[in-house]
């Protein structure tokens, strides 16, 4: 069970870990004690409990997509409706739960990355909410393919800074975050948005986001009196994966399968697939799966989806790879267009890109089922972000 | 007794404070890092950080980020850097020769090679910049078995038990970060740095450096007061960025004189 995991050092077998400059040691040991003792006592989880009921609208609803299953023809295809909690994805759990935590630790100022601007968006809507200040760090490249979620960011309060540095991406963001954290530390807490990173932050947003996981098994045991077959998520750092899979982890019959970005292609060297095609490596604090060169330099990810553009990926996934509870799978910017296209016609359903990896992959995994199993996808998030990218992509494709 | 202690032993003997000075190898060029390490000695440098580059350079400010970047642009990894130490060493170079970087480089180049193969091509020491006490055992083991030493960075923000920590590892000397940021010139520096210096010096008998936003001569006589060497990176960075190529070496030798004090300042 991996609940005794990562151990008191923070690792996960042999992932995770703490690999920061020693300004911040101090900031996480206080964060990992400020984090138990709230997990401990009963006002912080009553608190937090209530605020993903009435704020973020939990629990989110489980869903049967009828004819997208019918449309297939194999497996039942559940869908676990992330896209309908407030902000338009799972980035909202996390970021209530660390707003609140920063709020305890009388942190009055918030810097957080976003790829997206899923989780940017999160962190900027908590901190208006609680009264703290955002400052998110968004690469150059994602702020041109993502100007919806920045104005957002902005409408809501937040300081969208723009990161020039490296691939201009997500990565770079985290680089610039970490960077403003090492200097504002008395200040300033790091509201990170995924199980990246130096521990204690991939077990905190995993127990954070095991929300997810927890809702949908409890809904699919009443809605089918069982388990699903496999459970079904994309992958970039991983948190909206962990957080579905973690609290089934006891339950050996359910397959996981991770879906990375295969961007390109992975043999054309333009992907995210770090799980896939990576090694183990330390960047941004852990030990964990990494694209990089010969030399340990870090390559740039691509991916259409601007969520999953990142090099790493969570130790916990390392770990579930390493030991083989969970398979890691890759899929093309070509086959998410098409994930992202089933679902629209089929459900109604705008995906985010980051979810429609994941829906093309559940879709080609159920055809091959029989009608008696059953997979549950985490739908992590709402497309309407991405609407500028896909029609710029199909239009690219039908010219 | 290594190079290191047996700098600081002179150091002590002269009364001086000593100057860590350190650049990027690969910037501008691999042939200016073979020039400009000797200017730098020769403007009074007692001990030689060579930066290995890296691409997500976490605890840099502008200026060091820049110049990993340009040095990754040349091709430069951490077995150009080893060769760099090696040809300074063969060009006559005495005073340590100390790496400092991030973890990545070296755990893809393999934590036992790259310190069989450091202290091959002559090298003292390593300074890995987020790698803290808790992380650093197989490197410091490594670093050990090939008489490296793995010089350990403290913070403000350091409680007592990790200074205790890291004085029951550390080697060499022990490398005081002056400011909670990123490395960098600043103006002034910070107030409390001498009580944080002196709750480090509690501690251990090592030597004590300290770096971080150092630049000025004032800033090196202050550093003087309270420890053995001051550590000037970025200063020296932008030193290169500012100069007409065909005089750097020259520019770089003279603020190192300037610095130390060896020589006025003529601005």
């Amino acid at each position: 069970m991996t609940d005794t995991l990562p151990d008191a050092r923070g690792r996960f077998g042999a992932f995770g870990g703490q690999y920061v400059p020693e300004v911040l040691m101090p900031a996480l040991a206080q964060l990992e004690d400020a984090y138990r003792e709230a997990r401990a006592g009963g006002m912080f989880q009553i608190t937090l409990d209530a605020l993903l009921r009435d704020y973020a609208g939990r629990p989110t609803p489980l869903y049967l997509a009828s004819r997208l299953t019918e449309h297939l023809g194999g497996a039942r295809i559940y869908l676990k409706r992330e896209d309908l909690a407030h902000t338009g994805a799972h980035k909202i759990n996390n970021a209530l739960g660390q707003g609140l935590l920063a709020k305890r630790m009388g942190k009055p100022r918030v810097v957080a990355e976003t790829g997206a601007g899923q989780h940017g968006v999160a962190a900027a809507t908590v901190c208006a909410m609680l009264g703290l200040e955002c400052v998110v760090y968004m690469g150059q490249e994602d702020i041109r393919r993502q100007a919806l979620n920045v104005f957002r960011m902005r409408l809501l309060g937040a300081e969208v800074r723009p990161v020039d540095s490296g691939s201009r991406t997500l990565k770079d963001a985290i680089n610039e975050a970490i960077r403003d954290w090492v200097t504002n530390v008395e200040s300033t807490h790091y509201l990170l948005g995924s199980v990246v990173g130096p521990h204690p932050y991939p077990m905190m947003v995993r127990d954070f986001q095991s929300v997810i996981g927890a809702e949908a098994r409890q809904q699919l045991l009443e809605a089918e009196g069982r388990l699903p077959d496999y459970a079904v998520a994309c992958v970039g750092g991983g948190s909206n994966a962990i957080g579905l899979f973690h609290p089934l982890y006891a339950d050996d019959s359910v397959r996981f399968i991770g879906v990375e970005a295969a961007g390109k292609g992975l043999s054309s060297g333009h992907h995210a697939a770090s799980l896939a095609a990576g090694r183990p490596g330390v960047l941004h604090g852990a030990m964990s799966y990494l694209l990089q060169d010969d030399a340990g330099q870090v390559s740039e990810a691509h991916s259409i989806s601007a969520g999953l553009d990142y090099p790493g990926v969570g130790p916990e996934h390392a770990f579930y790879k390493e030991s083989g509870r969970a398979q890691y799978v890759a899929v093309t910017d070509e086959q998410a267009l098409q994930g992202f296209t089933l679902l629209c016609e089929t459900e109604g359903i705008i995906p985010a890109l980051e979810s429609a990896h994941a829906i093309y992959h559940a879709a080609e995994l159920a055809k091959r089922l029989s009608q008696d199993a059953i997979v549950l996808v985490c739908l992590s998030g709402r497309g309407d972000k991405d609407i500028d990218i896909v029609a710029d992509a199909l239009g690219e494709r039908s010219s | 007794m290594s190079r290191i202690d047996d700098t600081f032993a002179r150091l002590r003997a002269e009364r001086r404070t000593g100057l860590v000075a350190f650049l990027t190898v690969g910037h501008p060029s691999v042939e200016d890092t073979l020039r400009l390490v000797p200017a730098l000695i020769e403007g009074g440098a007692d001990i030689v950080e060579l930066g290995v580059p890296f691409s997500d350079p976490l605890a840099e400010g502008p200026s060091i980020q820049r110049s990993s970047h340009q040095a990754l642009l040349q091709g430069v990894t951490p077995g150009v850097c080893l060769e760099v130490a090696g040809k300074l060493r063969a060009q006559g170079v005495t005073v340590p020769l100390i790496f400092m970087g991030y973890y990545n480089p070296l755990l893809a180049y393999g934590l036992e090679d790259f310190c069989h193969d450091a202290a091959q091509v002559g090298a003292d020491g390593l300074i890995v910049v987020d790698l803290p006490p808790e992380e650093s055992h197989p490197l410091r083991d490594a670093c050990h078995r090939n008489g490296l030493d793995l010089i350990y960075l403290l913070a403000p923000t350091s409680t007592d038990e990790r200074i205790e920590l890291v004085a029951g590892l550390a080697s060499g000397f022990v490398y005081c970060v002056s400011v909670t940021g990123v490395t960098g010139a600043r103006e002034e520096l910070p107030k409390a740095l001498s009580s944080f210096v002196n709750r480090v010096r509690a501690h251990t008998a090592l030597p004590i450096a300290v770096g971080f936003g150092i630049s000025k001569p004032k800033h090196f006589r202050a550093v003087g007061r309270i420890a053995e060497a001051a550590v000037i990176g970025s200063a020296i960075v932008d030193e290169i960025d500012r100069s007409d190529p065909s005089q750097t070496v020259g520019k770089v030798k003279r603020y190192a004189e300037v610095v130390t004090g060896r020589r006025r300042a003529a601005r």
